[in-house]
């Protein structure tokens, strides 16, 4: 075993991958691809001014795709040492002749090529000059900033600081080999409010690649605060029917649901709302939602996928119009489409469809004059619960937000639900927000629902 | 005793004097306590959809997590490398957070297995059988649903198993090992009709072997069960919204007290003083009717352990009596800090996490009313069975769950059926409207995953039917 004793010498990622889909081929399996990722983090977490939990580790996990022909196995270890690795490779590659034939099984058809790969600006480095000294202040600074803004603010969950660093090596027996580093941090601050009425808690977090693009921890306390005061006095209002705006961290989550409908999986398994639509009108007629692989420092931004397929810019809805599905490989070939680059490798090993950076595009109405527009009606900026079918598109969910009366925002609300079917939802978004938010890899800007019921009284 | 030693001091070389020298790295800089908490990990998943077996899958987890305490702050550092190196530069990355001189007094550890009185079945572990046995399990499951209903057009099966081996070492002394098996399967389906699409869902399981699959848990039975939810639901109603009364079914329902209270009685939050329980033990929380248990002792059962995630025995703790808030939830940190007893309740989701207090088996004691008297005495109402999920905002104590099965209860008697919707309520106050409670108390099949701060573990469910005089519906029928 010649190729082991090199492994041992280098332990290189990229040596470790190759050595992999090589066993895989020489034990037998057709095709193989490996994905491997080392990440290295630091958290820390200050409450009430002391520091809570510091963690601080670098950790590894490989994963495997095996094709015997037509059948597929798949594994995961976060042991990567030889004689591991070379059991696991063995015991796959049995496994594969264990499961079905499936024609749409395989490696793609395509992997990116070393001149599609841009340079992404994913990896900062002046986070290596940040001391974990620095680090933790940012923590404290973040909580402490929320304590000062108001004298209701009289606990807290803590403010926090993590910092990631990660590396991504990918490996198939079609001679696919290459890699790509990542780097991200945030800062979060959460405060508790209290009043005659009860405690309420909220939070604000910045997040982003580079240190340079985070607000400052100042900033994230003091919108953290005024995020929490807001709520206190909440209360329930009377069963309506009314216009419904979601800022955009709630606006996400609705555009979270329009994503799951689009992945080519939920597509084939017809668990989607979305089914059989392509080029029929979804959605309100100014609406545009891309996903964008592509977008410089963005936090779902990636060169390729997890099968090595390029990445690229796919149209979802314009103007209203369902444009594609996103696909890996598999649900590309299953639904004769193309791929889309939105292979995500599972904890598990096998290949899911994913978001990369997937959003709504902003409109021209800032997020006040959409509150000026509305008579009475809700603001939502909190939405808990699962109350949503992803085959039928019903939807109810528990939503925190301020009343809006005659144009202005009056009152907190909670303990009520929102619902009505994301169809009909989506065909009344009828104003698009001016304040893009890129929160994560689903993100959108404020926008405003023209019609909804709400639960509570 | 010494027959049954951990893996990790078989097949992984640990010594007993290595143990004591990672604890001395992790006290080097004066922490109060430390401990280190080996895990290995095995899985095997298998899928069906669309009449065939996907993909079949095996993971390997292996890591050791240490961590250091001092006075309110904790020290964390895990490796997935379980040579002398890594582990003891992670006891020294722990030891930071502590930065007193002082030194750790030297520990003698005691060597105990727990496995004695095991909760579990681990004569067979489900992941040393071959995957055949595993894929016949979903073909039959398959063929159920597709039997139950020609209207069924989809069916994704998926089998899950895992071993897990944990050994726990602390500076008080102890060193504890476990092996906890766990399977589940779960069945879902789609149902189409005249351009209808919907779906249902059910699973089941514990901490057995394959033998747990017979009877109500056998694969049919779920998948039967999977797909009459999703045909049943082709003809739902829209749900009302507004307050009104609701009967909860017996079993899984019983997420309700999960998210309105046990979250809610979790230590943590009541030692930060951020839960919405927080000063409430002695006081009056629920009607008379209600007493409420987490109890990790019963054997089989997804959310058992003989021991938790430090090492502790789990018990049966009762959160409340006959209406009155007796106590929380605790892991180590909490108890030391509230002076309170542990209660076996400190877990994780794996060695790359701090362990935090979380539930078990949380259930509500039967009570003496027939479930048909129950509805009977409902003049309009909904009566709710089935749930996708639920969550609770801890300071503000207001949580929802979304049923899956509901129908409408009009003058005594269940009707139409309705479509999901939302159900939303006020965790300290949502009991004082119970008003029966049946006799007819059940856990839920197997399918509880609690999240909390990112991390989920196994948990299980149970309620007798019960009637709460009002509750918020989330529908859109006004």
């Amino acid at each position: 075993m010649e190729l082991r004793n090199d492994l041992e010498m280098t332990q290189d990622l990229k040596d470790t991958a190759e050595y992999v889909v090589r066993r895989a081929k020489a034990k037998g399996a057709s095709e193989a691809d490996t994905f491997i990722r080392e990440d290295e983090n630091f958290e820390v977490t200050v409450r009430m001014g002391e520091v809570e939990t510091l963690k601080e580790s670098v950790s590894r996990g490989l994963r495997l795709r095996i094709f015997a022909g037509k059948r597929t196995a798949t594994s995961q270890t976060s042991d990567i040492s030889p004689s591991v690795l070379d059991a696991l490779v063995d015991e796959t590659v049995e496994m594969a002749h264990l499961t079905s034939e499936d024609e749409s099984g395989g490696l793609p058809e395509t992997t990116a090529r070393a001149s599609d790969l841009p340079d992404l600006q994913l990896v900062d480095t002046s986070w290596n000059d940040f001391t974990p000294e620095q680090r933790i202040d940012w923590a404290r600074r973040a909580e402490a900033a929320a304590m000062k803004v108001d004298s209701r603010i009289t606990n807290s969950e803590g403010g926090a600081f993590s910092y990631e660093r990660s590396r991504t090596v990918l490996a198939n027996t079609r001679g696919f080999l290459s890699e790509y580093e990542g780097t991200g941090g945030y800062v979060i601050s959460t405060p508790v409010a209290r009043s005659p009425e009860g405690m309420q808690r909220d939070y604000w977090v910045s997040v982003a690649r580079f240190r340079s693009e985070l607000e400052s921890p100042e900033s994230v306390g003091q919108r953290a605060a005024d995020r929490t005061l807001r709520r206190l006095g909440a209360r329930k209002v009377r069963t309506c029917e009314v216009p419904v705006i979601f800022d955009p961290l709630t606006a996400r989550t609705i555009i979270n649901h329009v994503f799951q409908a689009c992945a080519g999986d939920a597509v084939y398994r017809r668990s989607s709302f979305l089914i059989d639509q392509i080029g029929m009108k979804v959605a309100a007629s100014d609406l545009t939602i891309v996903d964008n692989a592509r977008l410089i420092r963005g936090l779902g931004s990636s060169p390729f996928d997890d099968e090595g397929v390029p990445t690229q810019t796919t149209p979802i809805i314009e103007n209203g119009i369902l444009q594609n599905y996103l696909h890996s490989s598999y649900t590309a070939r299953k639904l004769k489409a193309r791929p889309t680059g939105n292979g995500t490798r599972t904890g598990a090993g096998s290949i899911s469809v994913g978001p990369t950076n997937f959003y709504l595009m902003a409109g021209t109405t800032s997020p006040e004059d959409m509150i000026a527009s509305v008579k009475s009606g809700l603001y939502v900026f909190e939405l808990i619960g699962h109350g949503v079918n992803a085959v039928t598109g019903d939807y109810s969910r528990g939503a925190v937000g301020i009343w809006i009366e005659n144009g202005k925002l009056s009152f907190p609300v909670q303990e009520v639900t929102i619902a009505g079917n994301l169809r009909q939802m989506l065909n009344d978004i009828e104003v698009v927000g001016n304040d893009p938010a890129f929160l994560g890899p689903v993100s959108a800007p404020t926008m405003k629902v023209s019609n909804m019921v709400i639960s509570g009284e | 005793m010494e027959s049954n030693k951990s893996i990790f001091f078989e097949n992984y070389g640990v010594t007993t004097q290595d143990l004591q020298s990672y604890l001395d790295a992790a006290l080097e800089r004066g922490g109060d306590y430390a401990d280190i908490y080996f895990e290995r990990k095995i899985n095997y998943s298998i899928v069906l959809e669309e009449q065939i077996i996907k993909t079949a899958t095996k993971a390997v987890n292996v890591g050791v997590g240490i961590r250091v305490l001092s006075g309110e702050k904790t020290g964390y550092a895990y490796s997935d490398d379980l040579d002398q190196k890594h582990i003891l530069k992670a006891a020294r990355t722990a030891a930071f957070i502590a930065s007193s001189a002082s030194e750790g007094g030297r520990i003698g550890i005691e060597a105990h297995s727990v496995n004695e009185n095991s909760l579990y079945s681990i004569q067979l572990l489900s992941t040393d059988i071959g995957i055949q046995q595993k894929i016949a399990l979903l073909k039959e499951a398959d063929q159920a649903a597709r039997a139950f209903d020609p209207r069924i057009s989809q069916v994704q099966a998926s089998y899950v198993d895992e071993t897990k081996h944990v050994l726990i070492v602390s500076s008080s002394g102890r060193c504890v090992w476990d092996v906890q098996p766990l399977v589940r399967i779960n069945v879902s389906c789609i149902a189409e009709e005249n351009g209808k699409r919907q779906s249902g869902y059910q699973g089941g399981g514990g901490r057995r072997s394959l033998d747990i699959f017979t009877d109500d848990l056998s694969a049919g039975a779920i998948a039967r069960e999977s797909a009459r939810q999703a045909v049943l639901q082709l003809n739902a109603i829209d749900a009302p919204a507004g307050p009104m009364e609701v009967v909860l079914g017996n079993g899984w329902p019983g997420i309700l007290l999960h998210e309105a209270i046990g979250h809610g009685l979790e230590a943590d939050f009541n030692r930060k003083q951020t839960s919405a329980f927080s000063g409430l033990i002695g006081q009056t929380v629920a009607s008379e009717l209600c007493t409420v248990v987490d109890d990790g002792t019963i054997p089989f059962r997804r959310g058992s352990l003989n021991i938790d995630d430090e090492g502790n025995p789990t018990r049966r703790t009762v959160l409340i009596e006959k209406g009155v808030l007796q106590g929380y939830l605790q892991d180590h940190l909490s108890s030391r800090l509230m002076n309170a007893p542990v209660t076996g309740n400190g877990r994780r989701q794996g060695y790359d996490n701090i362990p935090i207090p979380r539930m078990t088996n949380t259930f509500m004691m039967a009570g003496e009313s027939a479930p048909e008297d129950i509805i009977r005495s409902v003049k309009r109402g909904l009566y709710a069975v089935h749930f996708g999920g639920g969550q609770v905002d801890i300071t503000s104590g207001k949580f929802v769950f979304s049923a899956s099965e509901a129908y409408l209860i009009e003058d005594g008697r269940i009707t139409a059926p309705v479509k999901g919707a939302t159900l939303i309520g006020d965790g300290p106050t949502v009991l004082r409207e119970v008003t029966m409670v049946g006799s007819d108390l059940k856990l839920d099949q197997g399918v509880g995953i609690c999240g909390k701060e990112g991390q989920t573990v196994p948990v299980s469910v149970g309620l007798p039917t019960i009637k709460i005089r009002e509750m918020t519906v989330g529908g859109t029928e006004k």
